[in-house]
């Protein structure tokens, strides 16, 4: 027994190290935090979302729930495209049907008054809908269509053109803070992190390409604390950065792998959940280092961890959106997989209870 | 408090009696969510708005996504752009043109006296007149059968045409546009089409008799009286005397029927939108609109004809009473306004109030 687990380690080394040696990318450990962090039973709701016949979804880009429990899934379907459901997991309604700025669908929050906010790295527009679902406020501006060409696709390495202000280049997600500043992460195209306030209006903005700290390797996602305190996934460093509400460096916490989705609960004590996500590239040398979801405190003590790549019910499949509006229970949904899972955390529970 | 009302009344009659006359500030009010949508239409960037003599209005909007398709060896774009009509309460009425041929990238609506719809769009090449019913009554220009991929250098303009020596941007002497901005009529009925856009379009005015028989154009690229960098809005008044705001120039050339130079106005930014009020009493409004990247300028002005600034109103922003982009402006009446921002996809009643004095809140 022990002499056949030394020739598998031997065989494992070996493939790595040939993957290597033809240039692929190194697969990167577990994250530190993995073997220490206690883990956290859960089950997932089966049949939770009810589509109607003929609407399915695609990607499972973003779900965000709102005041009422209801959620909208913000998907890659045909289109781009954005649903809402009761919190039982029935279909609503399509909100923001053939919009002008669903090309590619990257998030989706709703904000403390229930407006619903979407980032679409495709037309590289947000926009945000009152709770009736009409647009109220838009924030940078879809490429113009017009004069009869198509711009080339640039090659890649291209470098990205100077950040601006009000443009976004491939954003990826947003969040506000009490005063309703709205701080965005921008994106794959730039590497930064913009400041509006609640009017829209630019305020500042900081990163640039790199691994040096307040620089960024895709901030893929984003959120702020009751304090106004800033956490950004920066996921290409696998590095959460936490910064002041004036975008200053705080802290890094970066034992918990590549941050693709982050998410911290309400209340009177906030908790910060971050996914070590599977990657979308299928590539299964990673399925044992990645899969997993942390739950830690906002200072970056890790509570506990759940989840394995997969793609049955419980498992995850490419993480790419948390909602976690009740600390116990959290929506998630998957690139990979197109559904949305709702998550129920049993934190006390010796075994996981039956969920309904 | 009688005392210091009277010194702030006898400050702002100085103030105003003073050198701010053609500065002074407009008070106005505006109604932001005066259209009232279906729940499952959105309306994208406004690129034009006018009303007909029964007070319906019309909204020329990029909503939806272009979309591209490949041929065998070519690519097609269609679609991106639509048109809607509302009544004068704003209640929603129709859509005209459902995905229609030459409906890519919509630049203006305006509605001629006869209450036929134009439609200017800048993707397709199309001037489309629509018959009040909804109807086309008239086309001008083609859409390219395909579009280029990849982009043609930005900055590659038109040579001069086969017709010789009249400059880039001098297109053709005919109705093949280069992505046109805008149209307008004179009393004869003679159609203006300002023709066009940006670095690859045309630089000119077209006109047309109300056959739509091509008269005549003038213009060519540059900075010179009579040349033109983005023509992008045109306005005839009741004489028949032709404005064009020329955008990339930051002025508003004036000229007679024929396409003469007459005059130019200055210091009144660079006019996006521009539209001249009915009646015995001709005014002109002009946007100096805000860039898509800043919240700079925004404001817009009120003119007499012959140039002279009454007054403006508003800034850039995103609140109600603020402008993002205004790409449209339709003048209902002198006070009556209806204005399209593109950054805030929304369309502004604007009401102005004539010797309000104060600013309304």
């Amino acid at each position: 027994m022990k002499r056949n687990l030394g020739i598998c380690a031997f065989l494992l080394g070996g493939l790595l190290f040939s993957g290597i040696a033809r240039g692929q990318n190194q697969v990167p450990p577990r994250p530190s935090a993995y073997a220490t962090a206690p883990d956290i039973p859960f089950t997932s709701v089966p049949n939770f979302i009810k589509l109607p016949t003929g609407l399915y979804l695609g990607e499972g880009i973003g779900v965000a729930s709102n005041s009422k429990g209801h959620f909208f899934v913000f998907t890659r379907s045909g289109r781009t495209r954005l649903f809402e459901f009761d919190r039982t997991g029935e279909f609503v309604r399509e909100v923001g049907d053939g919009l002008y700025a669903f090309e590619m669908a990257h998030g989706v929050r709703v904000d403390p008054q229930d407006n619903i906010w979407v980032v679409d790295e495709g037309s590289n527009m947000i926009v945000e809908f009152n709770p009736q679902g009409r647009v109220i406020m838009t924030l940078g501006r879809k490429p113009e269509a017009g004069g009869g060409r198509i711009p080339a696709t640039p090659a890649n390495g291209t470098p990205p053109p100077p950040a601006q202000p009000y443009f976004f280049n491939r954003p990826t997600d947003l969040a506000w803070d009490p005063a309703g500043d709205i701080f965005v992460a921008d994106g794959y195209g730039n590497s930064r992190v913009v400041k509006y306030d609640k009017n829209g209006m630019f305020v500042k903005a900081v990163g640039t390409k790199g691994k040096e700290p307040l620089q960024f390797d895709t901030p893929h996602t984003i959120a702020a604390d009751a304090q106004g305190n800033v956490y950004v996934g920066d996921r290409g460093n696998r590095r959460i950065q936490v910064l002041d509400n004036d975008l200053n460096l705080k802290k890094i916490i970066d034992n918990v792998g590549a941050p693709w989705a982050i998410c911290i609960s309400p209340g009177p004590h906030q908790y910060l959940y971050a996914s070590n996500s599977n990657p979308d590239t299928s590539d299964s040398r990673y399925f044992p280092v990645s899969g997993e979801i942390y739950k830690m405190e906002l200072d970056g003590t890790v509570l506990g961890k759940f989840g394995t790549p997969g793609k049955l019910l419980g498992e995850f499949s490419t993480t790419h959106w948390i909602d976690c509006r009740h600390e116990n229970e959290l929506l998630i949904s998957e690139i990979t997989s197109w559904r949305v899972q709702k998550i129920l955390l049993h934190p006390n529970a010796a075994s996981p209870r039956a969920s309904k | 408090m009688n005392v210091r009302l009277k010194f702030s009344v006898l400050l702002l009659a100085l103030l105003g009696a003073g050198a701010l006359h053609a500065q002074s500030e407009l008070s106005y009010d505006t109604n932001s969510t005066f259209l009232k949508w279906p729940e499952h239409i959105y309306m994208g960037e406004p690129a034009g708005v006018a009303h007909n003599s029964k007070g319906h209005i019309f909204v020329y909007t990029r909503t939806g996504s272009v979309n591209v398709s490949t041929g065998s060896s070519r690519t097609f774009v269609r679609g991106g752009t639509r048109l809607f009509e509302f009544d004068q309460n704003g209640t929603y009425v129709r859509e005209i043109g459902q995905d229609i041929y030459g409906f890519v990238w919509a630049e203006n609506v305006r509605v001629d006296p006869q209450d036929n719809i134009w439609s200017v769009d800048s993707g397709s090449n199309m001037v489309i007149k629509f018959d009040p019913q909804g109807r086309i009554a008239m086309l001008f220009g083609r859409k390219p059968e395909s579009v280029t991929v990849p982009t043609m250098p930005p900055e590659s303009r038109p040579a001069a045409n086969a017709f010789g020596g009249r400059g880039p941007g001098a297109g053709v002497l005919g109705d093949n546009f280069g992505s046109p901005a805008d149209v307008a009529w004179d009393a004869a009925g003679n159609i203006f089409v300002a023709d066009g856009h940006g670095s690859a379009g045309n630089a000119r005015i077209a006109k047309f008799d109300k056959d739509g028989r091509f008269v005549k154009t003038w213009g060519s690229y540059g900075s010179g009286e009579g040349q033109f960098n983005t023509p992008h809005a045109i306005a005839v008044d009741a004489k028949g005397t032709v404005y064009v705001a020329d955008r990339g120039n930051k002025r508003i050339q004036v000229f007679d029927n024929d396409g003469n130079f007459k005059t130019q106005y200055t210091g009144l930014g660079s006019p996006m939108a521009m539209c001249i009020t009915p009646g015995p009493h001709q005014y002109l409004y002009a946007s100096n609109s805000n860039d898509a990247g800043n919240y700079d300028n925004g404001e817009i002005y009120k003119l007499e004809l012959d140039g002279t600034v009454v007054g403006k109103f508003g800034s850039a922003g995103k609140g109600p009473k603020q402008f993002g982009t205004v790409h449209a402006m339709d003048c209902q009446s002198e006070n009556e306004l209806y204005v399209g921002e593109v950054l805030n996809w929304r369309v502004q009643r604007v009401t102005l109030h004539p010797g309000g004095g104060r600013s309304a809140k």
